[in-house]
């Protein structure tokens, strides 16, 4: 029998906004049901409307059943015995699903309290076991922490240890792992997993990551346009997907072991939910649609055994065996001449040698003495030849962002020296210092931030260039616009009226019309979504070899890396951990940390997902005001672990430096035990290559 | 668009609504309502002293036979265009320097803002009470208008210095920073148009605060100066035979209290549909 079982539930916004149209599911005891889609499709609303906590200007109707009983139109004390008992819910942000003012094992031993009637002192105890369940060490202690004192992974595992508190039969997490780093991502979900073991419950899982649910789920449900377009186990939907939709998605992500190139990307965008269009939500966007998809919009009807499609040609995409990339068109990319020439032979457009940035802790109110130092940057050496992409990945708190800001401040930085273009920023005066940056642009993270809400796009992609002195700059605006994909006419529109993706677009825009040579990426996809993000990849990718780019590419996501970069460089806690081709490092990697991180990323595979081996790192990261001696990663490395007591003194007495990996031209790792091993399996498309 | 979702939202405002129209006439009053009238303001009736208003003096005379009607709008000119002047003066003031001290910090916003706390601390109606009386010649009420602005724009430049510390952060203003735009150019370009709507609402409430503050120094003898006249002037000469003659002060210290009360319902519909999320 289901725990809960949702039927035709419909949310509607003031404003005839129809957040949800007609979702039907069920969820099993001990079943994991996963529920993707982009966003603004209506998922995290289907689950606060479960839950009860939609605002109150909301209708909801349809059915929600809980054990057989009808949630929706219950009253608000009986909601609240449901709520946190039978069912309770994991957030996103962890840090504001916590009190400030109160100690974890308080809130925790609250939650307890207020739905088992048991003692003061039982409760605490049973909130110091249950952060010991989710694997926080010296529970007892760290119990009286305060929620700030708490790492964010820390933090998401006593959100979990809070959710199942009261033993309850449905957990329903909301993006439980987007705000953390890849390997904190896998820690938690290992986490999750026990805890579900522990309680027995069923588990609804809301994510955009493709690859965390093909590690977690039993079954999908995919949701576009406020309604699942498909659904069904979770091997049929990854390996079989009938729906263009859902084919597009599962193409579009870039993966970790996959090969280079363009990706698949999904034209347009997704439809607002105030304007649908007439048929088929998606039809607007998929390259299948015939007349027929504009008459009405597709019901999901039962296809085969246990799943559900909502597409009038699913029949026709299973007779055909069809896949995405049959389906979606992908662009062909041709490769720059300047990649051609031998590395050694290309100039070098940027060049860091040992550089080190070092923030002071202060203390005192009037007079402020020097406590101590963060080591933010300590010491970085690498080097970008023209055409090239040099990716600069870790998780945050490593440094990435550090870096950047002192390449694109061009000031003399603190140690080391900084070469942009074959000058030195030590030695640059206030007009050379100008001249350089129309040579030095940056494309920003948040498309949302990087833009001036109170100037039209025009203006803000003209800014630079009548920073630099032109006077005419309107056909040139035009240009660029229509390099990057938009049209000339939406020069007049200001950013809110453009969508994530179009305005990374007009940022990367306003970065290219100083015809820069070097362009710093920072994180440029991460606030994307998957289908809107392979477009943009893939416009990166074209540019560089039309315009002959070279790329300094920030990131996180090592999968959006292994696309488009040619080298990558691994950065741990202010150092470079690993350094190398793309092919070398992610292929044969050779530091324990590379290997740790790599083997961390869910792939979007269940079947390879449900026989990988992870390297789970243990703990945190260690402040960067307080690194361990010698190697920094030892405190966490598993390598060190199973060394024996003379080869570990060498790690924590000696700093190991990046060395040349034997036998490969361009792979350095700085580990004194380096040793290759191959993380990923070959996919299945590489191995038929 | 956001500047057409804003005017509905103080469309759809009722106190906006009233208050502007109330301003409206107010100043259509001030400004048109002298060519209606019969009398100039510095014409004197000797045969009608202290008449009471109706017939040919609408609103009564003065001890000296002014005509009420024609003194009291030319008072309201004074003290509109006082109230308009200090408000763009002061928020001006704040908005540049709170930007200022805010973006460069260092020793810049030390100096500025040890200038703001300074300026906080001095007594300002007896500072402005001091000087205004020895500012006998020519234009007089524009150096009053200078003392007013400078004594009212500290606490607003706090607010604009702390909200430029969050902006500064922000990527639009570092992307500008790496275009290789000057400081200064980034703060009148993308710091202070994205503070507009806190200094709108400043600027507007800043009016009728410059009013009141006029109306009170003048009432002491310490603003405007005779021959000239304000609202507070009048309000003042007024005061003393309220009883007896009370259009004397009636007359003034309605429109006074009419033209705070519109501006500061112009402000606070200004805010609520600029800031949905003050309006509780």
């Amino acid at each position: 029998m289901s725990i809960l079982e949702v039927r035709d539930l419909t949310v509607t916004f003031p404003g005839g906004i129809q957040a949800v149209r007609g979702v039907s599911y069920e969820v099993e005891r001990g079943e994991v049901l996963g529920i993707v889609g982009e966003s603004g499709s209506g998922k995290s609303v289907t689950s606060l409307a479960v839950m009860g906590l939609l605002p109150t200007n909301a209708v909801v109707s349809g059915s929600v059943k809980l054990h057989g009983r009808e949630l929706l139109g219950m009253k608000e004390d009986e909601q609240i015995k449901v709520r946190g008992k039978t069912i309770s819910m994991i957030f996103q942000d962890p840090l504001s699903a916590f009190t400030p003012v109160y100690t974890i094992g308080d809130q925790i031993a609250e939650a307890v309290r207020v739905h088992q009637s048991v003692g003061k002192d039982k409760a605490a105890k049973r909130a110091v076991e249950l952060l010991d369940l989710v694997g926080i060490p010296n529970p007892g202690l760290r119990a009286k922490a305060f929620p700030h004192e708490f790492s964010g992974g820390m933090r998401q595992r006593a959100m979990i240890a809070m959710a199942i508190a009261n033993d309850p039969d449905l957990l329903i997490c909301d993006e439980p792992t987007t705000a953390l780093d890849v390997t904190i991502q896998a820690q938690v979900l290992e986490v999750l997993k026990t805890a579900q073991q522990e309680t027995g419950a069923g588990i609804v899982m809301i994510t955009h990551d493709l690859g965390v649910i093909a590690g977690m789920a039993d079954r999908v449900v995919v949701m576009y346009a406020g309604r699942p377009v498909e659904q069904g186990p979770v091997d049929d939907i990854y390996y079989r997907p009938r729906m263009p939709y859902t084919m597009g998605l599962l193409a579009s992500i870039p993966r970790i072991d996959g090969e280079e190139g363009p990706l698949v990307p999904i034209d347009g965008n997704p439809p607002s939910p105030a304007s649908l269009p007439p048929g088929c939500p998606f039809a607007p966007r998929c390259p299948m649609k015939v007349d027929m998809c504009d008459d009405e919009e597709p019901p999901l009807t039962p296809f085969g055994s246990g799943r559900h499609v909502a597409c009038i040609r699913s029949h026709e995409i299973e007779h055909k065996g069809l896949t995405g990339a049959d389906v979606f068109p992908v662009p062909v990319i041709p490769p720059n001449e300047v990649v051609r020439v031998p590395r050694a032979e290309r100039p070098t457009v940027l060049e860091l040698d040992a550089m080190t940035k070092h923030y002071p802790l202060l203390k005192g109110a009037i007079v402020k003495r020097r406590v101590g130092t963060v080591y933010a940057v300590d010491g970085i050496s690498f080097d970008i030849a023209q055409g090239e992409t040099l990716a600069l990945v870790g998780e945050s708190g490593c440094g990435k962002t550090t870096t950047l800001q002192q390449i694109m401040q061009l000031q003399p930085p603190e140690g080391g020296r900084v070469v942009v273009l074959g000058k030195d920023s030590a030695t640059l005066d206030k007009a050379g210092r100008k001249s350089l940056r129309g040579d030095l642009q940056i494309v920003f993270q948040d498309p949302m931030a990087a833009l001036d809400p109170r100037m039209p796009v025009g203006d803000i992609i003209a800014e630079p260039l009548r920073a630099h002195g032109e006077k005419d700059v309107r056909a040139k605006v035009e240009e660029l616009l229509v390099l990057v994909g938009l049209a000339a006419e939406h020069a007049e529109r200001y950013p809110q009226q453009f969508s994530g993706g179009q305005r990374q677009r007009i940022g990367i825009a306003r970065a290219l019309a100083l015809e820069p040579k070097l362009l710093v990426l920072d994180e440029p996809v991460s606030a994307l979504d998957v289908s809107i993000q392979a477009g943009v990849i893939n416009l990166l990718d074209e540019l560089k070899s039309r315009l002959g780019l070279s790329y300094l590419f920030v990131a996180h996501d090592l999968a959006v890396v292994r696309h488009l970069a040619d080298r990558v460089a691994v950065m741990y806690l202010g150092k470079i951990a690993e350094i190398g081709t793309v092919e070398n490092v992610y292929d044969r990697p050779a530091h324990p940390y590379t290997q740790a991180l790599l083997s961390a990323i869910p792939l979007p595979d269940p079947e390879m997902e449900r026989t990988r081996k992870r390297i789970l790192l243990e703990g945190d990261l260690p402040s960067p005001a307080d690194p361990p001696s010698g190697c920094r990663f030892r405190t966490r490395c598993p390598k060190f672990a199973v060394l024996s007591e003379a080869e570990q003194r060498r790690c924590v007495d000696e700093e190991p430096s990046v060395a040349r990996l034997a036998n490969v031209v361009d792979h350095g790792a700085a580990c004194h035990y380096a040793e290759e091993v191959e993380v990923i399996t070959a996919s299945d498309n590489q191995e038929e290559e | 668009m956001r500047s057409k979702v804003v005017l509905r939202r103080l469309l759809r405002n009722k106190q906006a609504r009233y208050g502007s129209i109330a301003l409206i006439v107010l100043v259509a009053l001030a400004y048109l309502g002298p060519f209606v009238g019969p009398y100039d303001w510095t014409d004197k009736d000797f045969l009608a002293f202290l008449s009471p208003p109706g017939g040919d003096h609408w609103w009564g005379t003065t001890t000296i036979g002014q005509d009420m009607y024609a003194v009291t709008l030319r008072g309201m000119q004074k003290s509109i265009l006082i109230g308009l002047l200090v408000a763009l003066i002061s928020t001006g003031l704040a908005a540049i320097v709170g930007a200022f001290a805010g973006y460069f910090g260092g020793w810049v916003d030390k100096t500025l803002m040890w200038g703001v706390d300074l300026l906080l601390v001095l007594p300002s109606f007896l500072i402005i009470a001091i000087i205004s009386p020895r500012l006998r010649e020519g234009a007089s009420w524009l150096w009053f208008v200078a003392l007013l602005a400078a004594f009212s724009w500290m606490i607003t430049s706090r607010v604009v210095r702390s909200m430029t510390l969050s902006l500064r952060e922000r990527e639009y203003v570092q992307a500008a920073v790496y275009m290789g735009i000057p400081r200064w150019k980034i703060i009148f370009r993308h710091i202070v148009p994205n503070l507009s709507s806190l200094l709108i609402i400043d600027a507007t409430l800043n009016v009728s605060g410059a009013i009141i503050g006029e109306a009170a120094l003048s009432f002491f003898g310490f603003g405007i100066q005779p021959p000239d006249v304000s609202l507070g002037t009048l309000i003042a000469e007024g005061s003393r035979n309220a009883t007896g003659y009370p259009w004397l002060f009636a007359f003034p210290a309605g429109l006074l209290v009419l033209l705070v009360l519109s501006v500061n319902m112009i402000g606070d519909g200004l805010r609520d549909a600029l800031d949905p999320g003050s309006n509780s």
